[in-house]
């Protein structure tokens, strides 16, 4: 059990996707104006994150991985070099699957994730969470580990910076650094702050 | 055709730089630029891919039902990225376990779907193609940059051969730790963003 909270703490905090591998950017930077949609958006990663990693996992061990297909009478079959394309359009139809269900059965739920969905196809810190997983090697329980910890990373990254820039506009910075210059800086520092992290061991 | 193909190319680099202005495929320019070495890779790639899945996507343009365009683009993209990964595995074995993940992220670099979108779905194909080489260019400017600033003050040397003698090898150069972590990149490209958005202030933001 302890190896498992050993996963979601590390995720969490020493391997934060956006903090610590820069991971999902894109999004991180241009939906982090205001702490409300930060909030949508890291829930939206979390709940992905949750369902995906787990699936492909799930795909990779018994489709593509070396031997995997011995069951099928096929045990020389390597097909891991596929592994990009069927992640991606796991990915990708998870997504839309998720965007209809919510829709359907969730309306009050859909409202605020809504917008925040079909972006996240392309989020990196989804896809990056897949790859680490078929990386590192990860079991079933652990991909669900993993999963959770990493979406929760960055909902917390997300919301931090959302706080802070909500602060910073009342700042008077020179003009070529307003906006995007800034939340450079400031993610920048908020990384270092992380890395302070780094000597923590469970 | 109001732009030549030689506007095309310099507008991405400079005027509208997919990292410094349209803020797309931050994510690998971060990571990868402690070297030189990883970001000339990284910059190739980026540059290949974008290039022909923007032609592949604006060939078959009219062909694509809306409803599923994205699905296609990131088919498109997915299938030259595993050509990219595969021959990167085959031949220069040790680059790719230190890009590691980062070449299969370019999937998802926004910058592919960017151009893809905003530009190859509604232009024909040689223009998209050169579109693609000059926003890979643009992104490789700013990575090149940062990876230049970053292992010279960081280790004192570039493409990895030493060029400020180190006071460990008997040197007079002592490092600076600080531009070896990958937090320094955020501040590096922030000034990038500050110095070209003081010399063209059309890009600055409003309060």
């Amino acid at each position: 059990m302890t190896h498992y909270f050993d996963i979601v703490l590390r995720s969490i905090f020493l391997e934060n996707l956006p903090l610590s591998f820069f991971l999902g950017m894109c999004t991180f930077i241009a939906i982090s104006k205001h702490v409300k949609a930060a909030i949508g958006l890291g829930a939206a990663v979390l709940f992905i994150q949750v369902i995906t990693v787990p699936i492909n996992n799930l795909i990779y061990t018994y489709l593509l991985k070396a031997g995997a297909l011995a069951w099928a009478g096929q045990p020389d079959l390597d097909l891991s070099f596929l592994g990009l394309l069927t992640y991606i359009a796991i990915i990708a139809a998870v997504v839309q699957i998720l965007e209809m269900v919510i829709d359907r059965f969730l309306p009050a739920l859909y409202n605020t994730l809504g917008i925040f969905l079909p972006l996240l196809t392309v989020n990196c810190a989804i896809f990056a969470g897949t790859l680490f997983m078929v990386e590192r090697d990860y079991t079933f329980g652990e991909s669900v580990a993993y999963g959770f910890g990493s979406g929760a990373g960055f909902f917390l990254a997300v919301v931090v910076l959302a706080g802070i820039r909500e602060r910073l506009e009342y700042a008077d910075p020179p003009a070529g650094l307003r906006g995007l210059g800034l939340t450079f800086v400031t993610v920048g520092l908020m990384a270092m702050a992380f890395m302070g992290l780094a000597g923590m061991e469970m | 055709m109001a732009e030549t193909n030689l506007e095309l190319l310099t507008r991405s680099i400079f005027k509208r730089n997919p990292i410094a202005l349209l803020v797309l495929g931050i994510c690998s320019s971060l990571a990868v630029t402690g070297q030189m070495n990883t970001a000339l890779v990284m910059s190739i790639c980026v540059t290949l891919v974008t290039a022909f899945s923007s032609m592949t996507i604006s060939i078959v343009r009219h062909q694509i039902p809306n409803s599923v365009r994205i699905g296609l683009q990131i088919i498109v993209a997915a299938t030259l990225v595993i050509l990219v990964d595969q021959l990167l595995k085959a031949y220069f074995f040790s680059l790719s376990k230190q890009l590691s993940i980062y070449v299969g992220l370019i999937i998802t670099n926004c910058i592919l779907m960017g151009r893809a979108e905003g530009f190859a779905m509604s232009n024909p194909p040689i223009p998209s193609f050169i579109d693609g080489i000059a926003n890979g260019l643009g992104y490789g400017f700013i990575l090149m940059t940062v990876a230049f600033v970053r292992e010279l003050i960081g280790s004192g040397s570039l493409f990895g051969v030493e060029i400020l003698p180190l006071t460990t090898n008997g040197g007079w150069y002592m490092r600076n730790g600080m531009l070896v972590l990958p937090a320094s990149a955020f501040f590096l490209i922030a000034v990038i963003i500050w110095i070209l958005r003081s010399i063209d202030s059309s890009q600055q933001e409003k309060e």
